[in-house]
């Protein structure tokens, strides 16, 4: 019977911190993701734009005003309105966007994918090209290669994306004719695929349908390659200055001192050390894209969540805008954990 | 393992990219427009009141009466109803249906089917509602004034007898689209008449049908197959959001688009020598106009509305920064509306202006605060107006906003002069009379916000009332008089300075014929167009 007791008096600790702290994110995500939206709600209401006029236009006529300001609930406290709205939230209902008559989750479940697509391509791209220039130009340093990748992160730093878009846009697109021009897919394939994901790179593999595949490709490579380009500038800095600083330190020395390959010293042990704060940079950058980058998406006629937002506020709908607020909300706190969990991966220490 | 996926992914890469496909021209059954349609808020002809969303319904829903995109000017023609009649005492029109009209469900139009489409838009009271209410339609009396008799017959009752012209006009705006009562009532939810399901689908008679409509994104049309007339050349029809002029333009440049409808200026004056494209002028409906509010002291002072008229550089505006966009007029009512004024009485004169000044109560001008919302040809203008106003002394301030808010206060009657656009409701002169030179109650109390004149806190008894005997004047010829000498005398006293007509210009290929915006009185009409 003691035995027994004690097994479970052992099992029990094990247990209750992974479920302590499972409860607690958990809170922690909710009152973040609470305190977003009560912020955004109260800087929608106190705004000095009528609700009322955004739905139903300037030539409605006073009955109308009335009508529907009584249908917008904008007659009770802007507490209990708070309220009704988040009640409604709970039961996974957002509201309709008065700016384009859909429900808001059906207008998100249109355009978030489009962003995701973007800004993953993006950061991949990024990742790919940033992490070993990085390296390349710590290891090299003051060489020619680190010039050159300190010149990348300057202009890509200095440069307004709005301008690069345009220019890479006619360079490509325009005079050289290697990439499609705006938009998600060429007007010959619209409506091919039926949607899966909403990505549709991923539903044209999906579906087999590689000709689709191919011009959405041709579509999306240079908003990507952009986007791509930004966070490759912040990537390839951050990796340079967090190789630099341990390829300075003495157990570097004694790997070269022991006789490693300077491929295993540099990837095998200073690379290993700087994946964690790697993780940080990537996984911020990764966020910043996923909110949406408006004036890439206005350049490139990309229907995301960023000009979604921005044009729903200026239109002040605001069962838009905190729906979309939601959706970046959960990305940020989403990737905040996965954060998270890749330093455990990573990190014996963290385990 | 991981160098050969990296080489892998480098190689395609590579080669989708150099092999993009790269189309010289769109299918010859095709026509694809770039154009802003981010206004769309939905398609049901009974609520739709945006400029892109009417675009759409007018290819998509016939009306009783309509106007042929190939003679404006003829006015409306017959469509739907074949011929009409207005009894003795002007009050009631009977329309005679005509046959072989269907809609794209395959289902006959009839009468029954315009008294519902009538009738509902009425009964919705959404915002363009009052197109049909102003004849005296209302809620509680729909089923006396729109009946259909038979199949073939409906029968319209006015409460006034209105001039036939000012009832037709307005049928031919968007809210007079007929639908197709079976198939919006097959999906009425909570007894909304299909207003749900209207919003994105739709059910008319005329040449097109909506296959698809992405919000911000794309409207996808394909022929209404039992379309009664001739089968339009073009049997697709795909409108892109497309945000930027740069972005439109090197899509028509590349041959991937057939037209661009919002080119800037600069994108215009690029095309010019580009081999394959040309560019279209057509003049608009739109109005761009100052209007100083007449509760604030200096700015009753009808001197000093004068001065500041004299002192507006309207050729000096045109000539530059809205080159090619806008044209000098004066006249509350568009150039092609029948009675438009085309009389052009004030010009760029300084002495004028310091003489009026002089003559009015405060020689010295002072503050002006000037209401424009943070839109570039509107902060152009404003930027005119704070330069060359200042020439007369006064002290001029630019309150910009975003739009909502600038309106707001306009609503509220807060402003000094605001600088704003207006554009006709439909095509008949009494919608901008009725809004520019109509204010039977001027109290704050009467919250006539619709209307321009009480906006701005200007009390015209006796206009008002010239202007409400224009629309039952039913002498064609008369009522267009009534019409000139009304904007005469509100160019002389109104404190509107109406000062530029919009002109659209249109950049598409060269083998694109009969693009018609639909000049002041329409919109765009894509069954006729060739290429």
């Amino acid at each position: 019977m003691t035995d027994v007791t004690n097994g479970e008096g052992r099992r029990g600790p094990s247990f209750a911190p992974w479920l302590i702290k499972t409860v607690a994110t958990l809170v922690t995500v909710a009152v973040t993701l609470l305190g977003l939206l009560f912020v955004t709600f109260m800087i929608g209401r106190v705004m000095p734009i009528d609700p009322v006029l955004a739905v139903i236009g300037e030539r409605a006529t006073q009955a109308q005003y009335d009508a529907t300001y009584l249908e917008l609930g904008l007659d009770k406290p802007l507490l209990v309105q708070f309220g009704i709205y988040v009640s409604d939230v709970l039961q996974g209902d957002l509201g309709k966007s008065i700016r384009t008559g859909q429900q808001v989750t059906t207008d998100i479940a249109r355009v978030f994918p489009a962003t995701l697509e973007l800004a993953t391509l993006g950061t991949l791209i990024g990742v790919a090209i940033g992490v070993p220039l990085g390296v390349l130009a710590a290891v090299k340093r003051g060489s020619w290669i680190d010039q050159v990748a300190r010149l990348v992160g300057l202009v890509g730093y200095s440069m307004p994306i709005f301008w690069l878009g345009l220019v890479g846009l006619l360079l490509f697109y325009g005079i050289l004719g290697w990439v499609a021009g705006p938009g998600r897919v060429g007007i010959f394939y619209q409506g091919i695929v039926e949607p899966i994901t909403g990505m549709l790179l991923v539903d044209a593999a999906l579906r087999g349908e590689w000709v689709v595949f191919r011009d959405a490709f041709s579509h999306i490579i240079l908003p990507a390659a952009l986007l791509g380009y930004y966070s490759l500038a912040y990537i390839s800095r951050m990796t340079r200055s967090f190789m630099l600083e341990q390829l300075n330190a003495e157990y570097v020395i004694t790997a070269r001192v022991k006789g490693l390959s300077e491929w295993q010293v540099i990837w095998g042990h200073a690379f290993r050390n700087i994946r964690i704060q790697l993780i940080t940079v990537i996984a911020l950058a990764y966020a910043n894209l996923l909110e949406g980058s408006v004036l890439t998406e206005i350049i490139f006629a990309w229907p995301g969540i960023g000009s979604y937002i921005t044009t729903s506020l200026l239109a002040n709908d605001m069962n838009s805008v905190l729906g979309g607020t939601i959706v970046i909300g959960s990305i940020f706190v989403g990737i905040n954990i996965l954060s998270d969990l890749l330093y455990r991966f990573f990190d014996p220490r963290a385990k | 393992m991981k160098k050969s996926f990296v080489a892998a992914a480098v190689a395609a890469i590579m080669s989708v990219s150099v092999a993009a496909p790269v189309f010289a021209e769109t299918p010859p059954n095709m026509l694809v427009i770039a154009n802003r349609i981010d206004d769309i808020k939905t398609l049901d002809p009974g609520e739709s009141f945006e400029f892109a969303g009417s675009d759409v319904s007018r290819n998509v829903y016939e009306k009783l009466v309509n106007f042929d995109p190939l003679d404006l000017d003829a006015g409306y023609q017959p469509e739907l109803a074949e011929s009409w009649e207005i009894s003795e005492d002007g009050k009631t029109i009977t329309f005679t249906i005509a046959e072989g009209h269907v809609f794209s469900s395959g289902n006959p139009v009839t009468a029954k089917d315009a008294e519902f489409s009538l009738r509902r838009a009425v009964l919705l009271d959404k915002t363009p509602s009052f197109i049909l209410t102003q004849f005296g339609l209302s809620a509680d009396n729909v089923e006396e004034t729109i009946k259909a008799t038979d199949d073939r017959t409906l029968v319209l009752t006015l409460d006034k007898p209105y001039a036939l012209s000012f009832v037709l006009n307005c049928l031919t705006s968007t809210i007079g689209g007929i639908v197709d009562m079976a198939s919006a009532m097959d999906n009425e939810v909570d007894g909304d008449m299909g207003n749900d399901w209207l919003r994105t689908n739709t059910v008319g008679s005329g040449p097109y049908k909506v296959v698809e409509w992405k919000p911000n994104e794309s409207v996808l049309m394909d022929l209404n197959p039992n379309f009664h007339g001739d089968k339009p050349a073009m049997e697709r029809v795909i409108v892109q959001h497309i945000q930027e002029s740069a972005t439109q333009r090197l899509q028509l440049e590349r041959g991937d688009i057939d037209v661009a409808r919002n080119l800037s200026p600069e994108d215009v004056a690029g095309l010019a020598d580009v081999e394959g494209v040309k560019v279209v002028d057509e003049l608009r409906g739109r109005l761009m106009y100052f209007s100083a509010n007449q509760k604030k002291e200096m700015l009753a002072d009808p001197k000093v509305i004068e001065a500041l008229k004299f002192a507006t550089d309207y050729a000096g505006m045109s000539d530059s920064f809205l080159k090619g966009q806008y044209t000098v007029h004066q006249a509350f009512l568009p150039r092609t509306f029948l009675g438009a004024l085309e009389e052009t009485p004030y010009s760029y004169d300084l002495d004028a202006a310091k003489a009026a000044l002089a003559e009015s109560g405060f020689p010295d001008c002072g503050p002006i605060k000037i209401s424009v919302r943070d839109a570039q040809e509107r902060m152009d203008i404003a930027q005119s107006l704070q330069n060359t106003w200042g020439q007369l002394g006064c002290d001029v301030e630019l309150i910009v906003g975003t739009g909502a808010q600038t309106l707001d206060r306009y609503r509220a009657r807060e402003h000094d002069i605001y600088l704003g656009a207006w554009g006709p409701d439909y095509p008949d002169p009494n919608t901008n009379a009725g809004t520019f030179a109509i204010n039977p109650d001027n109290s704050d109390e009467a919250g006539a916000t619709g209307l321009l004149a009480w906006r701005n806190a200007w009390a015209i008894p006796e206009m008002t009332e010239t202007t409400l005997a224009a629309v039952v004047e039913n002498d064609t010829e008369k009522r267009k008089q009534m019409y000139l000498d009304l904007q005469r005398e509100h160019q002389k006293t109104s404190p509107f300075g109406i000062m530029f007509q919009q002109i659209e210009q249109n950049g598409m290929g060269a083998s694109v014929e009969n693009f018609v915006a639909g000049g002041a009185t329409t919109e765009v009409s894509y069954w006729v167009i060739t290429k």
